[in-house]
C-alpha cells in the first residue's frame, strides 16, 4: 500500500522526483495502518443508551453545580479565624468545591462530545508545503512592492542606521552577564577559621572549654564573632560550620600527621558535606558513623571522617584544633584544604 | 497509653527525694569533671528505695548489664549513667530489652512508677550521672521561638525540624518527638540513650532545654496551616504521593480523553 502512496504522490509531483542512484531505498518498516474501520457507537443503537449519556452529561455538569455551591458554603462555613488550623479546612474545602466546580463542567462537555455528538471520522490529507507557482510569485510581488513603498533598498540612511540599532540592542544584555561575577577567587579555599580563633556554639556564641565536652557529646560550632560580622554572616557560617565530638581516644584511629589535631579524643570536622554541601550533623553516638541526611553519605567520625558509604567522593576536612591557656578549644588554622563539593579547578 | 500517668508519679517522688536530700545533706558526691554539668538535681534515694531496686535490678537487668552493673559483651556498664538514663529507659520501656535489632523500641512499661524510681535509685548509688530533672525544669513554660531555633541547629538534623522523627544508618531511626513527655525529652538531652549524643549542660543550659521543650510542645498542640502533613516526613512522601496519585489520575484523566466512546 505504502508503495503504491509513493508511486501515487510521485506522479502529482514529476518536479520533485529524484532519482535513486545507487541506494538501497528499503520500503517502510511499519505499515500505515490507515483508518480503523468505524464502530458505531451504543448511544447510536439505542435510544435507551442516548437518554441516559445525556443524563450523564446532565449529571456531571449538576455536579460541578454542586461544587461550586459547595465552595461558597464552604467559604463561609469554615472561616479564618486567629488559629491558623482554620488555615487548612477553609483553604482544603474552598478548593475542593472550585475543583469540582470546573472539573464537572470538563468532564460534563467531553462526555458530550464523545457520546452525543456526531462521531463520523473525517481524514484532512496535509497540503504541500510547496506553494503554487502562482503563490509564489505573488509573494514576490508583496515583497517589492513593500520594499518601493518603504524605501528600504533606496533610503541608505535609514537601513543602515536601523542595522545599527538591530546590532547593538542585544549587548546590554552580554554586559548584564557580567553580574554573574566577580570570580570567586580564594574565597572558596578559606573560611573564617585561623590560628587562635575559638570555637563557639551556634548560634550564642559562647566559647567552648574541652572539659564542657563530654565523652558522646556533639557541639554545633561556629567561629567565636562570627555573630559580629557586618558583611557576608550567612556566607562566612555555611563554609565554617563545624561539628566538635568527644569520643574515647582509644577509638581514634589517626595519622601520625593529623595526632596534634585532636584533644584528648576530641575531634573537629566540617559540616559542610563534600558532595554537595548539605549539613552533615546526624551523628551516631555508639557507630560514631557520620550520616548527611541528604543522600545519605556516611562518614566515620573515629577514621578521619572517610566515607564510608554514598555519594560523597572526599572525607570531610578536619579542623586542627589545640586547648588555650585559659581552656578554651582554640583553631590551630583554617581547614587544609577547601571545604564543601568539589569545584573546579580543585 | 497515657504518658502524663507516668509522669506525674516519678516527678512527685523526685520532689521526695530532693526533700530528702536537704534534710539529711547526704550524698554520694563524687563526681567527675565530666558529669559534673549533667547534675540537674542530686536526688538521694532511701536506703530501702536502693535496696529494693538492687533487688529488681538483680532479677530484672542484671543477666545483662552484669550482676554489679558491670556491663557484659551483651550491655553497657551501668555504672555512672545515673537516675536520668534509667527512668527514661525503663520508663518509655525500651528497657528491659525485649529483642536485638538495629536499636531498641518504645514498649508497654514492664514496671511500675516505684519499682523504677528504685532500680534509678539503686544505680544513682554505682556512680555519678544525670538526676531526674524536676518538674519545674521541664514545664513547658520557655521561649519557644529561640526554642525553635536550638532545636533546628542540634536536634532537626535527626529528629526533622517539627519532631516528626527520621532514618539513621542500617535501620537505626531517630524516633518522633511527638507525644513524649517533657521529662522523657529532657532526659534523653543529658543522657544521649542509644545512638543519640549527649547534650551536657554546658552545651544547652537547662534553659536552653527547657526552651526546645516548650517548642516541641508548641509544635504539638498547634496544629499544621499547610494542609495534610502527610506524616510531615518531607519530600520523599511528598514525592510519592504526586507520583503515584496525582499523576495517575493524570494519566487515567488522559487516557479517558483519548478512548473513543463505547
Amino acid at each position: 500500500m505504502s508503495d503504491k502512496k509513493l508511486a501515487k504522490s510521485g506522479s502529482t509531483n514529476a518536479e520533485y522526483e529524484y532519482e535513486g542512484g545507487l541506494a538501497v531505498i528499503a520500503p517502510d518498516a511499519v505499515k500505515d495502518p490507515g483508518l480503523e474501520p468505524h464502530r458505531t457507537r451504543m448511544t447510536d443503537k439505542s435510544v435507551k443508551h442516548e437518554k441516559a449519556a445525556a443524563r450523564q452529561v446532565a449529571a456531571m455538569f449538576f455536579a460541578s453545580v454542586v461544587g461550586s455551591a459547595f465552595a461558597i458554603y464552604a467559604y463561609f462555613a469554615f472561616p479564618l479565624t486567629e488559629d491558623l488550623g482554620t488555615v487548612r479546612n477553609n483553604t482544603l474545602l474552598l478548593g475542593l468545591g472550585i475543583t469540582l466546580g470546573l472539573f464537572g463542567i470538563g468532564i460534563g462537555a467531553v462526555h458530550w462530545a464523545k457520546t452525543l455528538m456526531p462521531d463520523a471520522e473525517v481524514s484532512e490529507e496535509r497540503h504541500q508545503t510547496r506553494g503554487t507557482d502562482e503563490v509564489r510569485a505573488r509573494a514576490v510581488e508583496i515583497i517589492k512592492l513593500a520594499d518601493s513603498e518603504s524605501g528600504f533598498s533606496r533610503r541608505k540612511l535609514i537601513r543602515r542606521s536601523l542595522y545599527s540599532a538591530l546590532a547593538l540592542f542585544p549587548l546590554p544584555a552580554i554586559m548584564i552577564f557580567g553580574d554573574l561575577g566577580p570570580n570567586p577567587g580564594n574565597t572558596l579555599r578559606h573560611t573564617m577559621w585561623k590560628k587562635g580563633t575559638r570555637l563557639a556554639t551556634d548560634p550564642t556564641g559562647t566559647p567552648i572549654k574541652a572539659s564542657d565536652v563530654t565523652i558522646g557529646s556533639v557541639f554545633h560550632v561556629i567561629p567565636e564573632g562570627l555573630a559580629d560580622l557586618e558583611h557576608h554572616k550567612l556566607e562566612e557560617k555555611a563554609k565554617a560550620a563545624v561539628l566538635l565530638v568527644r569520643l574515647d581516644p582509644a577509638d581514634l584511629k589517626e595519622s601520625d600527621e593529623r595526632k596534634s589535631w585532636s584533644y584528648d579524643g576530641i575531634v573537629a570536622y566540617s559540616k559542610i558535606c563534600t558532595h554537595v554541601g548539605c549539613p552533615v550533623a546526624l551523628y551516631e553516638q555508639q557507630t560514631h558513623h557520620l550520616l548527611c541526611p541528604c543522600h545519605q553519605s556516611t562518614f566515620d567520625v573515629t577514621d578521619a571522617c572517610k566515607v564510608i558509604f554514598g555519594p560523597a567522593s572526599r572525607p570531610l576536612p578536619q579542623l586542627p584544633i589545640a586547648v588555650d591557656a585559659e581552656g578554651y578549644l582554640i583553631a590551630q588554622s583554617d581547614f587544609n584544604e577547601p571545604v564543601g563539593p568539589s569545584f573546579w579547578e580543585r | 497509653m497515657s504518658f502524663m500517668k507516668n509522669r506525674r508519679s516519678p516527678l512527685a517522688a523526685v520532689i521526695v527525694m530532693a526533700a530528702g536530700l536537704a534534710l539529711t545533706g547526704g550524698g554520694y558526691a563524687a563526681a567527675t569533671a565530666a558529669v559534673e554539668a549533667v547534675k540537674p538535681v542530686s536526688a538521694v534515694a532511701t536506703a530501702e528505695q536502693i535496696s529494693e531496686g538492687r533487688k529488681l535490678f538483680l532479677a530484672n537487668c542484671a543477666s545483662c548489664h552484669g550482676k554489679n552493673a558491670e556491663g557484659s559483651k551483651a550491655a553497657p556498664s551501668l555504672i555512672g549513667v545515673g537516675a536520668a538514663s534509667v527512668e527514661f529507659q525503663v520508663a518509655t520501656g525500651r528497657m528491659p530489652g525485649q529483642a536485638s535489632g538495629p536499636q531498641l523500641e518504645k514498649k508497654p512499661v514492664q514496671f511500675t512508677e516505684e519499682q523504677i524510681n528504685q532500680m534509678a535509685a539503686y544505680v544513682a548509688t554505682l556512680g555519678d550521672g544525670p538526676a531526674i530533672p524536676t518538674e519545674e525544669m521541664v514545664a513547658a513554660n520557655g521561649d519557644s521561638t529561640r526554642g525553635g531555633e536550638l532545636f533546628r541547629i542540634n536536634c532537626a538534623m535527626c529528629h526533622n525540624a517539627v519532631g516528626a522523627g527520621g532514618a539513621l544508618t542500617e535501620g537505626k531511626y531517630a524516633p518522633a518527638l511527638k507525644g513524649v513527655s517533657a521529662l522523657h525529652i529532657y532526659e534523653a538531652m543529658v543522657t544521649g540513650p542509644q545512638n543519640m549524643p549527649v547534650f551536657n549542660d554546658a552545651n544547652l543550659t537547662p534553659k536552653d532545654k527547657k526552651d526546645i521543650i516548650t517548642y516541641l510542645k508548641f509544635v504539638e498542640e498547634n496544629p499544621s496551616a499547610g494542609g495534610y502533613e502527610l506524616a510531615n516526613l518531607g519530600p520523599v512522601v511528598e514525592g510519592l504521593f504526586t507520583w503515584v496519585f496525582i499523576l495517575g489520575f493524570i494519566i487515567a484523566i488522559t487516557i479517558w480523553l483519548g478512548a473513543k466512546s463505547n
